[in-house]
């Protein structure tokens, strides 16, 4: 049983949760994953790891209300419990010092860009950051990324903060400007991760994604995860879930991510009945 | 004469296991085989010869004690004869289920070779599965401790087995545990209709009583190291029984496509998930009106069976040689067949074809020679 220690509604629909969990927190490393089950009917659902602080042993999650899962997730309070989470998986992140780099947030994916956008400052390099939602009440960690980053971008779908526009259209302006930057990393939704790549190969620049495929166990042991990477089948859960953007798949990634839409808003859908929402 | 005649077939074929009727079970998780009454059992156990030197031991992994517990049977000391097994073997309700016997202790039996072997395994499940309706389980006696620690990476039917045998060994014992559950592979592999999971539960409970620490949602490699393990944390020694649970595909088109899901996926969404009460359960599985299972083994008969029973309308069995090599058990490809899979032989998948919109909608065979 995991505790959870402190609540905070980052925007509308993503909530942040501190977990007491030492040993995970000990062995933590940025990109790095963790699969939680609320209890004993419960699915288990991979969340990529926002933070971590190994002194206080709390492990920091970031999540969007999309399921049942993550509905019935946000209902929890300070002092309840989550019956299972298991981590660290995936391979961490490939932190080094390149010189100029950028970092890309789409939506929830600003959660798990930090830990990677402030691993890479601390090894030196200049970071140029790009955070983006579809309006502002959907935007968070502002000051966090601002902290890491030699220079934020905050763009909204809408305008109704930063500028007007998707984080392709700076990501590009970056690349014209500056034919030094080593690697572009973007976390966020497959379709905005696909876009940055097409955006990243024209000026090739080496381009990290990290995949939020469907899993089971996270341990390479059912290969629920698989994606396409290069034309070879890899695990997203052992292999990544950080891939090399240029060659993935990400047609395929987003219908694999479809297989259970009807399943999962039959599911919302019985589980607001239930709770009267 | 008729006497004798009637007692020389009664030695040749062994009681039958009254079973679940196939159409029935085919749509049910429940067991498939009720399990021997105590009068079966006795009458079966009866047909032991009771060799002086008796050769079933030696085809037993484990060596238990099978004519000694056998014969306690025969008396209808049915606690006793379990509490014998139990010296050699902690999980006999569990092995007596999924124990490859034909291949191991009956193979051997004398019996066997000119009619049916003593159903060791069935004698085994039974006695297990007395104890536990009556209630009293028996601890054995505590032995002396060692001092020494050790570490099992795993819980699956290898690290349970160790776990007792160093326990009752004097050994202090910790068993780690990848999933949310212990027992690995009994219970994300399979199936209910097999292998009840409350009586993995029970066999699991045996092992904690008995002293060994379990410790779940722990990935060794990733939480601790083997090195932290011996270094840091006291352990003497570690025993790594993580089994060979990779999915292995096949690497033919349309692998990737939307309803391809590995046996270990399929069966760990079913099994240990429960996705077969979804959405009392919140995990989803796929099921098509027609399933086309590859594979000639155990596991793919597993894979057949579960979905049948979550609705599919026809499942089909494709193997690549023909039904004499397929490495699955004979009962297991007998209950398949009862309970209406379609066996495809001799058929090699080539590609799996989209249906447009991503989902697998066929499959394209080459047929082998014979």
């Amino acid at each position: 049983m995991f505790k959870i220690l402190q609540k905070q509604e980052l925007s509308e629909n993503i909530t942040l949760f501190d977990i007491d969990a030492k040993d995970i927190a000990k062995k933590a490393e940025p990109g790095n994953f963790i699969l939680l089950k609320i209890h004993e009917q419960g699915e288990r659902i991979p969340l990529t790891i926002a933070d971590f602080d190994r002194e206080k042993g709390t492990l920091t999650i970031v999540f969007q209300k999309v399921g049942k899962t993550t509905y019935h997730l946000g209902t929890l309070n300070e002092g309840d419990f989550i019956s299972d989470i298991v981590g660290p998986l995936g391979t961490p992140s490939h932190i080094e010092n390149l010189g100029k780099v950028v970092c890309i947030g789409g939506g929830v994916g600003i959660a798990p860009v930090y830990p990677v956008t402030r691993a890479l400052k601390h090894a030196g390099n200049s970071v140029y950051s790009i955070i983006g939602a579809r309006s502002k009440s959907l935007l968070f960690w502002e000051d966090k990324m601002r902290d890491v980053s030699d220079e934020l971008i905050v763009t909204t779908d809408d305008g109704s903060y930063g500028r007007k526009t998707v984080v392709t259209v700076p990501l590009e302006e970056l690349l014209k400007e500056n034919k030094d930057i080593k690697l572009v990393v973007a976390i966020g939704p497959a379709i905005m991760m696909k876009f940055v790549c097409k955006t990243t190969e024209k000026y090739n620049v080496k381009t990290v994604v990290s995949l939020n495929s469907i899993m089971v166990d996270g341990t390479g042991m059912c290969g629920g995860c698989r994606v396409d990477v290069g034309g070879e089948s890899k695990f997203c859960c052992v292999d990544g879930p950080e891939f090399d953007g240029h060659k993935v798949n990400f047609d395929l990634l987003m219908e694999r991510q479809k297989m259970y839409l009807e399943d999962e808003k039959e599911a919302l859908r019985i589980y607001q009945e239930k709770v009267g929402e | 004469m008729a006497e004798p005649e009637k007692e020389e077939k009664r030695k040749k074929n062994r009681v039958k296991l009254r079973e679940q009727p196939p159409m029935e079970r085919a749509r049910n998780f429940k067991e498939v085989p009720y399990g021997y009454s105590p009068d079966e059992a006795v009458e079966e156990a009866s047909r032991c010869l009771n060799c002086k030197k008796p050769t079933c031991i030696d085809g037993c992994p484990v060596e238990v004690y099978i004519p000694q517990f056998i014969n306690l049977i025969k008396e209808k000391k049915f606690l006793e004869a379990c509490h014998k097994v139990k010296e050699k073997n902690a999980l006999p309700a569990i092995c007596g289920r999924v124990c490859p016997q034909e291949i191991q202790c009956e193979s051997l039996c004398v019996l066997g070779k000119k009619g049916q072997p003593v159903a060791i395994g069935n004698l085994e499940r039974f006695v297990a599965d007395y104890e536990a309706e009556q209630g009293e389980v028996k601890l054995p006696e505590k032995p002396r401790p060692t001092g020494r620690k050790v570490a099992i990476i795993g819980s699956g039917p290898g690290g349970l087995t160790c776990a007792s045998d160093l326990i009752q060994s004097g050994h202090q014992v910790t068993l780690f545990e990848a999933l949310h559950k212990p027992s690995g592979v009994l219970v994300y592999g399979i199936p209910e209709f097999r292998l009840p999971k409350a009586i993995v539960e029970r066999e699991v409970e045996y092992i904690k009583k008995l002293g060994v620490e379990l410790i779940l949602n722990t990935i060794i490699g990733k939480l601790y190291t083997v090195d932290e393990l011996l270094n840091d944390k006291g352990y003497d020694a570690c025993f790594i029984a993580t089994g060979a649970g990779l999915p292995m595909f096949m690497g033919i088109p349309g692998e990737n496509l939307n309803g391809v899901y590995s046996a270990n996926e399929f069966l760990t969404r079913a099994n240990l998930m429960k996705a077969y009460l979804f959405p009392e359960y919140d995990t989803p599985i796929r099921i098509g009106k027609k399933v086309a299972v590859f594979g000639g083994g155990n596991v793919a008969m597993d894979a057949a069976r579960v979905a049948l029973r979550l609705g599919a309308e026809k499942v089909y069995l494709v193997y690549r040689r023909s039904e004499v090599e397929m490495p699955a058990r004979k009962a297991e490809v007998h209950h398949a067949k009862e309970e209406g899979i379609e066996f495809v032989m001799l058929a090699n998948p080539t590609r799996l074809i989209d249906d447009g919109k991503g989902n697998v909608c066929a499959v394209e065979c080459i047929k082998m020679e014979g």
